[in-house]
């Protein structure tokens, strides 16, 4: 499926294809090639299709099915779908089905979407390759041997295949921007607050945000002005009024100023070469089409992986308690509560996914607490106070988003530290709650994909798609 | 037990009161807050804690929590809800949302009848679990055969009230509590309701020798009534000073009261206390009452129990610690009593009414206008204090049937009219006549012998005067006739 997601929604609102046509495309494309590449956990294939007559209902009774009409979309499998199996790629949630859809998928719906399965992802979003996932790894649809990027790997492969043109993923520390990088797509990361959390199973609730993918900007732009928005099941979630980002993609960058950020194009950071050249090309074509180019310091930023790999953990352990075999998903017998609770959470969870809750757990612990968690709480505020600062001399900042472009399955997952590295341009954005998305600029010197980091202060989505535009634009 | 005398001992107590919240749904989302309904039917994916479930903070909840900040004269302060963390299947997230170093309501104090304050440390919003059952063995968790959880309480708002250690006795504990609950109902942030568990009281206890410093204490749970309050902190005063006159020491445990057995038995030891990992809870945001939020709340707050001793005892021209303003107030009476006393009725008649022969439902309904009317025939001596009492069944009767009765025409229907004080004395001198070794016995005794016979000769003549006699005036009668006035 090449066409985009606009392009198929125009069609199927004009009448020009059916809305069953499309979504039967989309699914033959998955039975085809899913069984190399694994980005889906499920196909909700009879309910897609039902769905898909629903909106040519509509489309023949003269109603307006919403902007997305009949687009097919896949969701990262950690977003609660009534009636359908929500696995967040862990065993521990065998068996079980959400009695409610997340506010997003229901906003997809309202706009016409078309739900064709659930994506797979390192288990509970922990993890930079989607290799941590109960159900087998995701491969790069680029380079079968090749991970696609983590954790939101399923749904970056899934849009990069073409599968879908439209994806839902999560990021907490760049598990949408680094796989839409490592896949050659579009992946946002909206201000935290911007689109709600309810329904996305928690990781670290103060970091994840939930966001598109899309083979185009302008998809990309189309999908979130679709979910964004306040809700009031989410405390966290912003009031202020939504601006459609898609009307800012033509503005151009005449006049924008753009900090290359200092610390993240180093290679001393472990940045490769190829991947610096993209970026400067990237600097280079916006100075080229009117932004004024400078490098900016954003001193603290550095500090970001070790103050996120202290409160991701911590939140993570305590998210992860309920899962205890108790209400719902696995549970392994036992003589006494407290023997099944620990059955079931040594069965149910993985290595990597034990690892974060028992790093939390230790962050957390009496006598830790202010060395630990209360410490990072303290460079996050830092971080945030480097970026305003910058903020304040740009309006926007640019950067690589991973490190290097998609590595080969099986080279870092007995080395944790080395997969943390991945994100170490992607977790200050989440530190922060500020936007960024991921555009592809052309590929590094193995021929993949690699991709540029756009980052802009609180709200500035419209920003950043503007400028993701040019970017897009200036390859053509 | 129970060998040891306690004196020259103090015992040095605090409580925290939980409190569930009058609201209409839960602390976190809209599932009903209501008890007794079916088992998990008031339940919703908040209230079980489902995946990608977000709690919702109900603003119903924290306008209560205020209520009862200003009740207490407490400071209302910007708040911020933690996670406490610790696994038990009643609590569906496996952390419970409470405030925990920035509660909402700080240091305030309670006023007890007996006009003593108890210092309030603090007050905190909280959820409360859900209910184990345990099936099979003695019904406790160890040798069950399963256990049934149920999540209708799961999420309930909960404000905890922790007092300081300000109280010193078993009543002064049982009368906190009951003040509280009296606060509680009158403001509405609570049913007050110990049986139905919506209010349960945690007690610290320690003993010392007065002056010294607070001994080791320890936390008693399972207290659920005012009745097992008093009980468990006597055993554990007594349990604490057995063992500290015996050479031992306290050690600082929670302890679980068993009212069957009548005494405490130690639970986990406070050292070996669990890690909570408490960490701000990031699904919600810091909670700042406006200023202008928290005035409409004391605006709209009613008069609380203390005020209303302090202003009935103003008008009956008595203080606020008397016996008699304390239970008016607590029954109620005290609007019905001042409008009655300011209606012209006599306070203290007003309040001997109140105080002994209205603890009846209904008493509520009648008006200051028609007590005062009643008292006014028996100060006038229309009434002998029998009949009005009689009288005053029959008005509460009629209040409760809708109405205001008349105090004098149900009086002339029940045939209560006055004696005049020929046919007294007629009856009197009759008496007498009929039992003259008694009336000698009477004139000569001492103040004792003439108290015990004034019952008989009182008796006599009211049963001669078919209670129409004042026993006041008859025993007046009896003195000055014996005194050869």
């Amino acid at each position: 499926m090449t066409a985009t997601a606009l392009s198929l929604a125009g069609a199927v609102r004009s009448g020009e294809r059916s809305a069953r046509e499309v979504v039967q495309a989309s699914l033959d494309a998955i039975a085809a090639r899913d069984g190399e590449i694994h980005a889906f956990n499920t196909v909700t294939a009879e309910r897609a299709l039902a769905a898909a007559d629903r909106v040519d209902a509509r489309i023949a009774a003269g109603e307006d099915p919403g902007p997305l009409a009949g687009v097919p979309v896949a969701l990262k499998d950690n977003l609660c779908t009534r009636g359908v199996a929500t696995t967040c790629s862990s065993k521990i949630l065998d068996g079980w089905d959400p009695p409610y859809d997340a506010t997003v998928v229901s906003r997809l719906a309202g706009a016409g979407a078309i739900v064709v399965g659930k994506t797979n992802l390192d288990e509970f979003a922990m993890g930079s390759s989607t290799e941590n996932s109960a159900f087998g790894p995701t491969r790069n649809p680029h380079d079968l041997t090749r991970v696609p990027g983590g954790s939101s790997g399923g749904s970056a492969a899934a849009v990069a295949a073409g599968f879908v043109p439209l994806s839902l993923g999560s990021d907490t520390g760049g598990s949408i921007r680094q796989p839409a990088a490592l896949c050659g797509v579009v992946g946002v990361k909206p201000t935290y607050g911007r689109v709600s959390r309810y329904g996305l199973v928690a990781f670290a609730s103060s970091l994840d945000q939930i966001g598109p993918f899309a083979a185009t900007v302008a998809d990309a732009a189309a999908c979130y002005d679709a979910i964004a928005g306040w809700d009031r099941l989410d405390s966290t979630s912003i009031t202020d009024p939504l601006e459609r980002t898609s009307a800012a993609l033509g503005r151009g960058v005449t006049g924008l100023r753009v900090g290359v950020v200092a610390e993240m194009t180093d290679e001393r950071m472990g940045i490769a070469p190829d991947v610096l050249a993209r970026t400067r090309a990237a600097a280079d074509a916006l100075a080229s089409a009117g932004a004024t180019v400078e490098e900016v310091s954003v001193p603290a930023a550095i500090y970001g992986l070790s103050a996120y790999y202290l409160i991701a953990p911590a939140e993570a352990s305590s998210n992860l308690a309920r899962f205890d075999g108790v209400r719902f998903g696995l549970r392994v017998d036992a003589p006494t509560t407290a023997e099944m609770q620990r059955a079931t959470r040594t069965a149910g969870f993985g290595p990597e996914v034990k690892r974060r809750i028992m790093l939390g757990t230790y962050a957390l612990s009496a006598g830790y607490y202010d060395a630990y968690y209360g410490k990072a709480l303290k460079v996050r505020r830092l971080i945030l106070r480097d970026f305003e600062a910058a903020y304040e001399r740009f309006d926007v900042l640019l950067s690589p988003t991973s490190p290097t472009t998609a590595f080969e399955l099986g080279t870092k997952t007995n080395d944790p530290l080395t997969m943390y590295l991945n994100d170490v341009c992607t977790i200050p954005s989440n530190l922060v709650g500020h936007p960024a998305l991921s555009v592809p600029y052309g590929t590094g010197s193995d021929g993949l994909p690699v991709g540029v980091q756009v980052m802009g202060p609180a709200l500035s989505e419209s920003l950043l798609f503007q400028v993701a535009a040019a970017l897009e634009g200036s390859l053509a | 037990m129970n060998t040891t005398s306690t004196s020259g001992w103090e015992t040095v107590i605090g409580l925290e009161v939980h409190a569930e919240l009058a609201t209409r749904t839960k602390l976190f989302s809209s599932a009903r807050n209501h008890f007794g309904s079916e088992p998990n039917t008031n339940i919703d994916p908040v209230s079980l804690g489902l995946p990608g479930s977000l709690p919702v903070l109900n603003r119903k909840a924290v306008e209560l929590a205020i209520r009862v900040g200003l009740a207490l004269h407490c400071e209302i302060r910007p708040s911020v809800f933690a996670r406490k963390n610790y696994f038990y299947p009643d609590m569906p997230k496996d952390f419970q949302i409470s405030q925990y170093d920035q509660p909402i309501d700080l240091g305030g104090w309670l006023e007890l009848p007996t006009g003593k304050r108890i210092g309030i440390t603090r007050a905190h919003l909280e959820e409360d679990t859900g209910k184990n059952t345990h099936v099979g063995g003695s019904g406790r968790i160890g040798g069950a055969e399963y256990s049934l959880i149920d999540y209708n309480r799961a999420g309930v708002p909960l404000l905890e009230i922790v007092s300081e250690p300000d109280i010193r006795s078993a009543d002064e504990a049982k009368a906190y509590v009951e003040e509280l609950r009296s606060i509680l109902v009158a403001i509405g942030a609570s049913d007050g309701k110990m049986e139905e568990g919506s209010l349960r009281v945690d007690c610290n206890v320690s003993v010392r020798r007065p002056g010294e410093p607070f001994g080791t204490r320890c936390e008693i749970k399972n207290v659920n009534s005012l009745r097992s309050l008093g009980r468990a902190v006597e055993y554990e005063t007594r349990r604490q000073i057995d063992l500290i006159e015996a050479g031992e020491k306290i050690r600082q445990e929670t302890r679980h009261w068993d009212e069957q057995a009548g005494r405490t038995t130690a639970g986990r030891s406070k050292e070996n206390s669990e890690d909570y990992r408490y960490f701000p809870e990031p699904d919600l945001v810091p909670v700042v009452p406006e200023a202008a939020w928290i005035e409409e709340i004391r605006a709209a707050l009613p008069l609380l129990p203390a005020d209303r001793r302090h202003r009935l005892a103003a008008a009956a021209g008595l203080v606020h610690t008397d016996q008699p303003v304390i239970v008016a107030v607590q029954r109620g009476l005290d609007g019905l009593a001042i409008d009655a006393i300011d209606a012209g009725a006599d306070a203290t008649r007003v309040l001997t009414h109140v105080e002994h022969n209205l603890a009846v439902d209904g008493a509520e309904l009648l008006t200051g206008a028609v007590l005062a009317e009643l008292v006014g025939m028996e100060m006038g001596g229309a009434l002998t204090a029998t009949q009005a009492k009689t009288v005053l069944a029959e008005l509460v009767e009629a209040a409760r049937a809708g109405a205001q009765g008349d105090p004098a025409a149900i009086a002339k229907a029940k045939g209560f009219e006055a004696m005049d004080d020929s046919a007294i004395d007629g009856a009197i001198a009759e008496v007498i006549a009929a039992s003259s070794d008694e009336w000698e016995r009477f004139k000569v005794g001492d103040a004792k012998e003439r108290g015990k016979l004034t019952g008989f000769f009182v008796g006599r003549i009211m049963k001669a005067t078919k209670g129409k006699a004042d026993g006041k005036v008859v025993t007046a009668k009896l003195n000055a006739l014996a005194d050869g006035g």
